[in-house]
């Protein structure tokens, strides 16, 4: 069976002086239809660029070196553009952090998730402003027909995140990418969207691929975890096992650094140094210079991926050197 | 009684005006802070806890007379800051240092990390000149545990955890007793985070200092707070020991604040949305108490009666719930 999105060998690079300099570096992974996959890690690590990537939408003058995205078992990257262009919002939406910037600021809502089902489907004015009136009440805005006819600055931002999720589902598309969905919201709104989305998923079974930086999102919404770290996933695991028993260096440093986690009185875990830019990557393992288990292997060859469990993967050279279960 | 607070904020009002027209005529105000208590005793830390929009930054900057406060008192070791003329106030700015959320937006890009930090110092006559105050900078950036040559270069050198470091240290350089820490963490990624939170925690083990936290971020209170303060609209709406306020929140507004927030722990997805809709207009709230028309227990009386802060175990809350 195929994946509703699978993802193989991403590789995406930017121009940086005579040289190219690598941003993705062989990124794999599947979502199933039904299943949320979050794709967590820090700022620059990637994670919205692989977004980006299954949409193509990798803003100039980066590009796709390498690499598959199948939806549903078709090869997105080779499509010509039209039909890319087709696939986009029809097959695959995804929704942004900031729903100010991705909404016109000239145009009703209304009017805009008319346009994004018309682009897809040939229905008349009124009968796709009766879809979206309906479509507005499923995402809980409240008085639906009257909003149709709001700009999106006369709403709050709570509401315009519900019109970019009205307008991302308008299609019943197989995968939904949620960008920081709710990074820009307050805590009571953003438990209102997560429940949305929740919800939505429960009924429609679109497989979602969640990209955010907070761990506490990823533990509400999320079925499996791949974390990221300097354009590659170090470790992928369900969402229970990643809490309960982090493997790779990384993950259990992120985990041990979160004020949510830390009893009061005890100091938080460091991980030393920051985030190397791409220029400075080290050529093996990436999390070389700030690991506190680094040995020799780990300047040499990057480590492979490793199956420690069922579903349960990482790539880290001191794992590969410990005695198998 | 225990001796008074270092800080401590009576009935505190900065409201905004709206301007409307050709003679930009006053026609309403945005009641940012509307009528505010709060507390912070030397040495420890009081949390500010709110949704954006609450009134929690105004708070900060009205304590600092950033903004200038309508009403109330701000007794600093006693002695009201809202009276104060410029002059007067100008030895209490020493004493009270804020740290800002973006570090970037709060340095002066075109000068080096010596001159930010000398700024300040030079204002309050600390430290002397020459290599004497140059030994001291070095202290303060290894204080915030920064290279000591760093102040040869200039904030766009550094990373955002760095920059905020130097936040610190340019705050920390004039020997302030409060820090009051507008979102200082929040824009930075978890585990720069976790140093800067460690680095306040020491600091404040060393020097005594006193923390004003202001944040929407109720992990980090947990985390770091003696005391919380829960805002809403421009009113506290509940305050007490942190514990306490985690354990056993009595306002329906923290109580849905607290359920709101993402769980980490596998075992349990606990998040409960009991909060529904937005925050109304702070320019028109809503007559009453000001939560009813988000609240799970709404009653009759909460749409016409404002009610008061009423004590509750270990702090107050304003709600007629807990009468």
């Amino acid at each position: 069976m195929s994946a509703a999105i699978e993802v193989e060998g991403l590789e995406v690079s930017f121009p940086d002086g005579r040289w190219r300099v690598s941003i993705l570096d062989g990124v794999d992974f599947r979502v199933e239809a039904g299943e949320v996959l979050a794709l967590v890690g820090e700022s620059g690590c990637g994670k919205s660029m692989t977004a980006l990537g299954c949409m193509r939408l990798i803003p100039k003058p980066g590009r796709i070196d390498r690499g598959r995205v199948l939806l549903d078992g078709r090869e997105l990257l080779e499509l010509p553009v039209p039909a890319m262009r087709q696939v986009r919002g029809a097959e695959i939406s995804m929704i942004f952090q900031e729903p100010m910037t991705s909404l016109s600021p000239v145009v009703t809502v209304g009017t805009q998730v008319v346009e994004a089902i018309r682009l897809h489907e040939k229905i008349s004015v009124s009968a796709a402003r009766k879809r979206v009136a309906d479509l507005f009440a499923r995402v809980g805005i409240p008085d639906p027909a009257e909003r149709l006819d709001a700009y999106p600055h006369q709403l709050s931002g709570g509401l315009k995140q519900r019109v970019m999720i009205a307008m991302a589902l308008c299609t019943q598309p197989r995968v939904l990418i949620a960008d920081e969905p709710t990074t820009a919201l307050d805590v009571t709104i953003q438990a209102q969207i997560l429940e949305l989305m929740r919800e939505l998923q429960r009924e429609t079974g679109t497989a979602i691929l969640l990209i955010t930086h907070d761990l506490g999102i990823v533990n509400e919404l999320a079925d499996r975890v791949a974390v990221m770290y300097a354009g590659r996933i170090v470790e992928e695991a369900t969402r229970h096992e990643l809490f309960r028993q982090p493997r790779h260096p990384y993950t259990q440093g992120l985990l041990r650094s979160m004020p949510a986690l830390v009893a009061p009185g005890e100091p938080l875990h460091e991980i030393a140094g920051t985030v190397p830019p791409p220029s400075d990557w080290p050529a093996g393992c990436r999390f070389v210079d700030r690991c506190p288990r680094a040995f020799d292997p780990c300047a040499g060859p990057a480590p492979d991926f490793q199956m420690l469990g069922r579903g349960h993967s990482a790539a880290c050279h001191a794992l590969a050197a410990e005695p198998g279960e | 009684m225990s001796e008074a607070p270092l800080l401590a904020i009576e009935g505190l009002r900065t409201w905004f005006p709206i301007r409307k027209g050709l003679l930009r005529r006053v026609v309403g105000h945005v009641r940012a802070v509307d009528g505010v208590d709060l507390e912070v005793e030397a040495g420890k830390t009081t949390a500010l806890v709110g949704e954006s929009g609450c009134g929690k930054t105004t708070v900060g900057r009205s304590i600092l007379r950033l903004e200038e406060p309508r009403e109330g008192r701000i007794l600093y070791r006693g002695r009201d800051l809202a009276s104060l003329d410029p002059a007067e106030l100008h030895p209490y700015r020493q004493k009270l240092q804020i740290v800002f959320q973006d570090p970037m937006a709060s340095l002066n890009p075109r000068l080096r990390v010596r001159d930010v930090l000398a700024e300040g110092m030079h204002s309050f006559g600390i430290g002397g000149g020459g290599s004497e105050q140059t030994d001291r900078i070095a202290e303060m950036l290894r204080r915030v545990r920064l290279d000591p040559d760093s102040m040869w270069r200039y904030p766009h050198e550094f990373s955002g955890g760095q920059r905020q470091r130097i936040g610190i240290a340019r705050a920390l350089a004039v020997e302030p007793e409060l820090l009051i820490c507008d979102e200082s963490v929040s824009a930075l990624d978890v585990s720069i985070q976790a140093q800067i939170l460690n680095l306040l925690g020491e600091l404040q083990d060393e020097m005594g200092l006193a923390y004003l936290f202001i944040t929407h971020d109720l992990s980090v209170v947990r985390y770091l707070a003696d005391e919380v303060a829960v805002m809403y609209l421009g009113e506290i709406v509940e305050r007490g020991p942190t514990a306490r306020i985690f354990e056993e929140p009595r306002h329906p507004y923290t109580q849905g604040l607290l359920s709101a927030v993402p769980s980490v722990d596998p075992d349990r997805r606990h998040q409960a949305v009991r909060v529904l809709g937005d925050v109304p207009s702070p320019s028109a709230p809503p007559p009453g108490c000001r939560f009813h028309t988000r609240c799970p227990e709404f009653m009759e009386r909460c749409r016409s009666e404002a009610p008061t802060l009423l004590p509750v175990a270990g702090g107050e809350a304003r709600c007629f719930l807990v009468e």
